[in-house]
């Protein structure tokens, strides 16, 4: 039986069609995904997230434990509710997951992994923390729900309670605060501006009503996957996992080099692999007809040999074409061909971000 | 659940079928089919004037989610598509069994519609999914 979230009550209201997502039973949409996903590009939009694992970390070397578990530098981190994206890496410098930190203090960070690895990053977020004086505290009881959107700030606004308001007021993006029972941060997985809100499990319900009050409008998975690879973010399990290095993944930019006394987990295979190379992940886009999807063959030309592989793939909303992320070899040039249903067809190689704000960017 | 409406035939394969007045048959995909595949984004339609095979994939209802080859009930000429499609593929979505339908067929071998499910006969194929 897969688990429900505190929310799966409100999601059978919303006649959402469920899936199973690792071991969560889940809405992959309510109606429609592609109006869902135009909901949040253009308004304001609700996700479910309380599959997330959270887990707390605190205690007198929380600080330097974060310094050698995570790939990024938690010392760059100097104000009061800063968030950082890291990889997690494994002595062969494979991605074990991604997450975001959060800062409160050098002995209190909040950390948020994916569900789906909650289990493997558990125990090994235990066996690193093993010399290290500190604390890991799961926090199960907290459902999220991201509110995502042009109109995101200001809808949820209208629902949280003056102190909170005050809380959250002119917070920049990616940062989080404690506001009363709630954890309010300027994170999200869609390119639009809006909260993740944490919320005791027993509230959540309650939360999700208020929003959708304020005319906030629920988004399913399916939705939340198209928007994500629209903004060029990567979905762990996909575009990279313990085989793929971050470097091979668009992640070389978490990666902290800077403090060379830092012996993360990871980086003398990470720099054994930088001196070598690695292959890149990159940006498709496709505007004839079809929709590029994972898995789906890549070559440099015509003739030959396949030599990369799509890890995401989808048809963009937005955009009103095929979208990709491919990881290929470096020197692949500003065309590849893929092959779609035993044809190769020729797509054009971008950067990997393909919409933000509501806006394309493809260069 | 799924309507599946009493005077119109199906395959296993999701398609419906509907006899037209000039003994051509419309063809789409039911309700169930578009509710499994989502929002569909593309759907590529056989030429007026192929003629095809019984059980031949003759067009590709491609979705958000996934590209689903559509299979022809019978053998014949396709005398018609839906030209409505190349821009408004939603109307799979919105009206399987109506303005969403795909193709129009003119049958060679009538007794082929024998091998079709009624009603009764579809919703056991979807019950055993």
């Amino acid at each position: 039986m897969p688990q429900q979230t505190a929310l799966y009550q409100q999601h059978i209201d919303g006649n959402a069609k469920m899936v199973d997502f690792f071991g969560w039973e889940m809405p992959i949409r309510y109606e429609s995904q592609i109006d869902e996903h135009h909901q949040v590009r253009n308004d304001a939009g609700m996700f479910d997230v309380s599959h997330m694992t959270i887990v707390d970390v605190k205690g007198p070397q929380a600080k330097a434990y974060l310094q050698t578990l995570l790939a990024n530098d938690v010392a760059k981190l100097k104000v009061a509710g800063k968030a950082l994206y890291s990889g997690m890496l494994n002595e062969q410098g494979g991605v074990i997951d991604d997450l975001i930190v959060y800062f409160f203090a050098d002995d209190d960070y909040r950390v948020v992994v994916n569900s789906a690895t909650r289990e493997k990053d558990l125990n090994w977020m235990e066996q690193i923390a093993e010399p290290f004086d500190v604390e890991l505290i799961e926090q199960a009881d907290l459902a999220m729900i991201a509110v995502q959107g042009p109109n995101a700030i200001a809808k949820a606004q209208l629902v949280l309670s003056p102190e909170q308001q005050q809380a959250v007021a002119g917070m920049k993006p990616f940062f989080g605060v404690h506001a009363g029972e709630l954890f309010i941060a300027t994170t999200g997985y869609t390119g639009e501006a809006g909260y993740e809100i944490m919320v005791p499990s027993a509230k959540a319900g309650e939360l999700w009503q208020a929003l959708l009050k304020a005319e906030v409008k629920p988004a399913g998975l399916g939705a939340r996957d198209t928007l994500r690879l629209e903004a060029g973010m990567n979905l762990y399990g996909q575009d990279m996992d313990e085989t793929i290095s971050p470097l091979a993944a668009n992640m070389g930019w978490t990666i902290g080099w800077d403090d060379t006394e830092r012996a993360f987990v990871g980086r003398a295979a990470l720099e054994q692999q930088r001196i070598e190379g690695t292959d890149k992940l990159v940006g498709l886009v496709m505007t004839e007809k079809g929709v590029l999807r994972a898995g789906q063959n890549v070559r440099l030309a015509e003739g030959e040999e396949p030599c990369g592989v799509i890890t995401s793939g989808t048809f963009s909303p937005t955009l009103g074409h095929a979208i990709a992320l491919a990881r290929v070899p470096a020197d692949a040039g500003d065309t590849v061909q893929v092959e779609m249903r035993k044809k190769w067809v020729t797509v054009k190689r971008v950067k990997p971000v393909f919409v933000r704000n509501g806006k394309a960017v493809i260069d | 659940m799924s309507s599946i409406p009493a005077e119109l035939k199906y395959t296993s394969s999701h398609e419906w079928v509907r006899k037209e007045e000039d003994g051509s048959y419309t063809v789409g995909i039911t309700e169930h089919a578009q509710e499994l595949l989502g929002d569909m984004v593309f759907v590529e339609l056989p030429e007026v004037g192929e003629e095809v095979n019984a059980s031949d994939d003759v067009a590709v209802a491609e979705s958000v989610k996934a590209a689903s080859d559509v299979y022809s009930p019978l053998t014949g000429e396709i005398v018609a598509i839906n030209e409505d499609l190349e821009d408004s593929p939603e109307l799979v979505n919105s009206d399987a069994f109506g303005d969403g339908w795909l193709f129009r067929i003119m049958p060679s071998d009538v007794a082929e519609l024998d091998d079709l499910l009624d009603a009764e006969g579809y919703q056991e194929v979807i019950d055993e999914e």
